[in-house]
């Protein structure tokens, strides 16, 4: 027996019983597309469009059509590959480290963000072969015995671990969205009226048939996926963060680097899960499972680890003087008054002031200004890459060679790939996908929601072909 | 299942027996016992003939770094350090109050971090056992005495930077760098600091504590609310003020050397022994025939957090590490290739022994199931993880401190376990003052049922 005090707030909302969630999630997988899903679709196509041009035009002509230059060699390309692992990680802590630690509200929001999880990783993924100027070249990224004589991986580089780092993540990632979609998966299929889609998800279900011992196996393997990704979850942007912290560049090369780096990721990931699941609420009428506890919650998480960024931020800049080392000094002092000025404080204000406006509980239970904040938040978050990675660079070691960056419009292009990327997976997960996992929904439903029907069950609603009341009615007995 | 909820009494009160003080006592009394023997070995120059052979092998192994990389600044300073004033046996004795009072004083003020955390996550599972990181931050006042006390009279055996000399320009012993950190490293304001961090941790674990104290004479959510906000403020404040003191307390010792990691690494070291203690608290209450409604969920949640966070104090330990060794910078580089080659290697033992004791063997010995639950290896893990942090803080301080000097004899085993019965007093005279599960708090009910199985 499981006790909840009754000092918790409940997590669902609208008396809803088990049939009610099936219903409310399962019917935009089985109904037609709706107008404004077409429409964003058709904005996401032609995003995705305008940037395959971009990027294709990248591909063609070279790297040269970037705005780097011979003193500022990483740019946006960087930049925005930081900010998409980034992002990842909020769906990784929550479908792993907040299952560990039994956080019944992961449930109404974990489908989702996990999806976003792994668009985001693609997404970051693109800027690595983009970069690489020559994709059809990746695979020299992999130790894979070949025939270019002593050509062979260099071990020693953090780019190579990289590779390792973001494959296995994404690996991982994928295969625990996958196992946690298989039951909802197998109810869609029950439900389906169509061939053509009895078909399709029923395949994907992998002959799941609701048994006991199926749950039981879920559950297990749940548990052990989250073991595998809670360590994932630290040690993917750990090693991002030695792309730079390894080297001895002046504000790159600084210890504190792993954890600050996982902590802006977590605090970036949260803003998009809130960017994206208070869009996807309004549309899918989903407010009573995504409820004002779920959004005040992920606040109170935007907020913790913006803070610990904030202290970061703090720690590094007090040991920069605290060093004596006049590049380092040098680095910092010139990140907040040289010419980068602007992006330095757009940074701080985005990063640490606007995540403490949460402290006003009124602020963080409002819908609007959370939206604003989150959008602020992923700002902040990129610029925070453009900091580290630009103002590090521009002021060389030798006068003569400082430089700045300005973007094309072949870095701006290749940007905006990925937002159609992102965009275009995003919505076709949200038509072909239950956004809320259902089966974990149900689970919490008894000891989270606010008014408990009298039979939880419930009763499924006659279907669209005019079928009859179900044969047997368990709350007619 | 957890045997069919049969809830025992949350009714118990520890009685801190006459026979367990005098054991303390007995205890605090063989370490007294030690110190005076290991002073006396010190004083009379027994096992110091490694000394002034030791020095030299600092300053050469050193210097030898230095040349290298061509720190010249680096490398002199350190060596004129080590071979300038052999350190007395009486620098010893500062260093070990010194080592023990930041240990000692980092797991009492975690018994609040855990309290506060747990607040502001709303967690339920905690509660049944919440008097017990409760009692923890007691110990604090006399750990500031100690401290505040040993800086003030041995300040200068421990804190390179407190000599005069070093600010004045033009001096024989002027240094550039350690003058250039003077706005933050000065007597006047590190006392200052030292004072508040003791205040004002001090007083909200005072505020926390009354509040769950009358918590359990009246009830109701009031309280609780109230704890939540506290406590909150409680993290506000140890999130700066966790990595100020590790920068005061411990990294100022070598004055020189600096890395954004270690006021996070010093959290991490406190925090997984503070959860050691503890659990190691709960089982051995548990073994008296206290705390029955603990079940063995809660054993190995906090087994898990154990396994958990010696992880991440060794994932903190690798990534400072493996970056100062990577970029292999001479003025960083330094405060590893002391503790390897420097000292006559006298330090090289208590480095990795500090690995073994604080990953490798809680990591294998918590790794299954079952013994997150059983008692005896959750005890073996707790001592494990206390003694590995004694000698992490060990190794961090001593080399600055004592350098060559140092030993690992009855000295520092005497001060050890002075300062674990006088902190285990404290504990038990807390635990006694109050009801041994908080009866009337919110989340009791779901700790109660707390079942992972």
């Amino acid at each position: 027996m499981h006790v909840t005090s009754p000092v918790r707030e409940p997590l669902i909302q609208g008396g809803k019983t088990y049939a009610d969630v099936t219903e409310d999630i399962c019917r935009h997988v089985e109904g037609a597309p709706t107008k404004e899903w077409k429409i964003a679709f058709g904005i996401s196509l032609l995003v995705l469009a305008y940037g395959t041009v971009c990027l294709a035009w990248t591909w063609w002509e070279g790297l040269g059509v970037w705005g780097l230059n011979k003193t500022v060699g990483w740019a946006w390309d960087i930049t925005n590959f930081v900010w998409w692992v980034g992002i990842g990680h909020a769906g990784t802590l929550i479908s792993a480290i907040l299952l560990l630690f039994r956080q019944k509200w992961r449930t109404s929001i974990n489908r989702a963000a996990e999806a976003m999880t792994i668009f985001a990783v693609i997404c970051a993924a693109s800027f690595i072969l983009m970069h690489m100027g020559r994709p059809w070249m990746a695979y020299w990224a992999l130790p894979l015995p070949n025939a270019f004589g002593s050509l062979w991986v260099n071990f020693n580089s953090p780019l190579v671990w990289d590779v390792f780092a973001i494959s296995t993540y994404f690996s991982v990632s994928l295969v625990f969205w996958y196992i946690g979609l298989i039951p909802d998966l197998a109810t869609i299929r029950d439900r389906a009226t169509s061939k053509v889609s009895r078909f399709m998800y029923g395949t994907f279900a992998m002959g799941w048939d609701g048994s006991a011992k199926t749950w039981a196996r879920y559950e297990y393997i749940s548990l052990i996926l989250a073991g595998l990704s809670t360590p994932l979850v630290l040690s993917v942007h750990t090693i991002v963060s030695m792309d730079f912290a390894t080297s001895v560049i002046p504000g790159w090369h600084t210890t504190i680097f792993p954890p600050y780096f996982v902590a802006g990721a977590i605090f970036s990931g949260f803003a998009m899960v809130q960017n994206l699941m208070l869009i996807t609420r309004v549309v899918y009428k989903l407010e009573d499972y995504i409820t004002l506890e779920h959004i005040e919650t992920m606040n109170k998480v935007i907020t913790l680890t913006g803070s610990v960024v904030g202290v970061a931020y703090i720690t590094e800049f007090f040991i920069a003087w605290y060093g004596g080392v006049e590049y380092e000094y040098y680095a910092f002092f010139n990140r907040m008054t040289g010419p980068y000025w602007w992006a330095y404080w757009a940074m701080m204000t985005c990063n640490v002031i606007s995540p403490q406006l949460f402290w006003s509980r009124k602020l963080r239970r409002s819908i609007t200004f959370t939206f604003f904040i989150s959008i602020v938040v992923n700002i902040g978050m990129w610029f925070e890459r453009f900091v580290i990675i630009v103002t590090s660079l521009h002021r060389d070691y030798i006068p003569s060679s400082w430089a700045m960056f300005s973007p094309t419009r072949y870095d701006i292009g290749d940007y905006i790939f990925s937002f159609g990327l992102f965009f275009t997976l995003f919505l076709l997960f949200s038509k072909y996908l239950p956004v809320v996992n259902m089966a974990e929904v149900k689970a919490v439903l008894r000891s989270t929601s606010a008014q408990l029907p009298a039979k939880i069950a419930g009763v499924a609603k006659v279907r669209q072909r005019g079928t009859a009341e179900p044969a047997f009615d368990k709350d007619k007995e | 299942m957890a045997s069919a909820h049969s809830i025992p009494s949350i009714e118990e009160r520890f009685e801190f027996t006459s026979e367990a003080k005098r054991n303390l006592l007995i205890g605090g009394g063989v370490g007294l016992a030690l110190v005076a023997l290991g002073a006396y070995l010190a004083a009379t120059g027994g096992g110091h003939e490694a000394v002034a052979h030791g020095a030299e092998q600092a300053a050469a192994a050193v210097g030898h770094a230095g040349a290298e990389h061509g720190a010249a600044g680096h490398g002199a300073a350190a060596a004129a350090e080590g071979g300038h004033h052999a350190k007395s046996w009486v620098a010893r004795i500062w260093a070990n109050l010194w080592v023990n009072g930041v240990y000692f004083t980092g797991m009492s003020v975690v018994g609040m971090f855990f309290i506060s955390y747990n607040y502001l996550a709303q967690a339920g599972w905690s509660t049944v056992f919440k008097r017990i990181p409760e009692a923890l931050p007691a110990f604090l006042p006399y750990m500031g005495v100690v401290m505040l006390l040993t800086f003030i009279f041995g300040g200068h055996d421990l804190f390179h930077w407190t000599h005069e000399g070093l600010y004045e320009v033009g001096g024989p012993e002027y240094d550039k760098i350690i003058a250039g950190k003077r706005g933050f490293l000065n007597t006047p304001f590190f006392i200052i600091r030292l004072v508040i961090y003791f205040a004002v941790w001090y007083w909200l674990w005072r505020v926390i504590r009354n509040l769950s104290l009358k918590e359990d004479e009246i009830g109701g959510t009031e309280f609780y609310e109230k704890s939540i906000r506290f406590g909150t403020a409680f993290l506000v404040v140890f999130g700066v003020t966790s990595s100020t003191s590790a920068w005061d307390f411990v990294m100022s010792i070598d004055t020189h050397w600096f890395s954004t990691m270690f006021g996070w690494y010093t959290l991490a070291s406190w925090h997984v022994a503070g959860l050691a203690v503890i659990t190691l608290t709960v089982v051995m209450l548990r073994e008296r025939g206290y705390l029955r409604a603990v079940n063995s969920s809660h054993l190995r949640d906090l087994g898990k957090f154990i396994f958990a966070f010696s992880i991440f104090w060794t994932y903190v330990w690798f990534a400072q590490f493996l970056l100062i060794y990577y970029a292999n910078l001479p003025e960083e580089t330094i405060y590893f290739i002391e503790r390897f080659r420097g000292h006559g290697g006298f330090y090289k033992a208590p480095f990795f022994i500090t690995l073994f004791l604080n990953f490798f063997f809680p990591f294998l010995v918590l790794m299954t199931r079952d013994a997150k639950y059983t008692h005896s290896i959750l005890k073996v893990a707790c001592w494990s993880v206390i003694i590995g942090h004694y000698m992490d803080f060990y190794t961090n301080i001593m080399p600055g401190t004592v350098g060559a000097g140092a030993e690992l004899g009855a000295l520092e085993w005497g001060f050890f376990l002075i300062f674990l019965c006088a902190f285990a007093y404290s504990i038990a005279s807390q635990l006694e003052k109050a009801n041994l599960i908080p009866r009337n708090h919110p989340m009791l009910e779901e700790s109660l049922h707390h079942d992972i199985a």
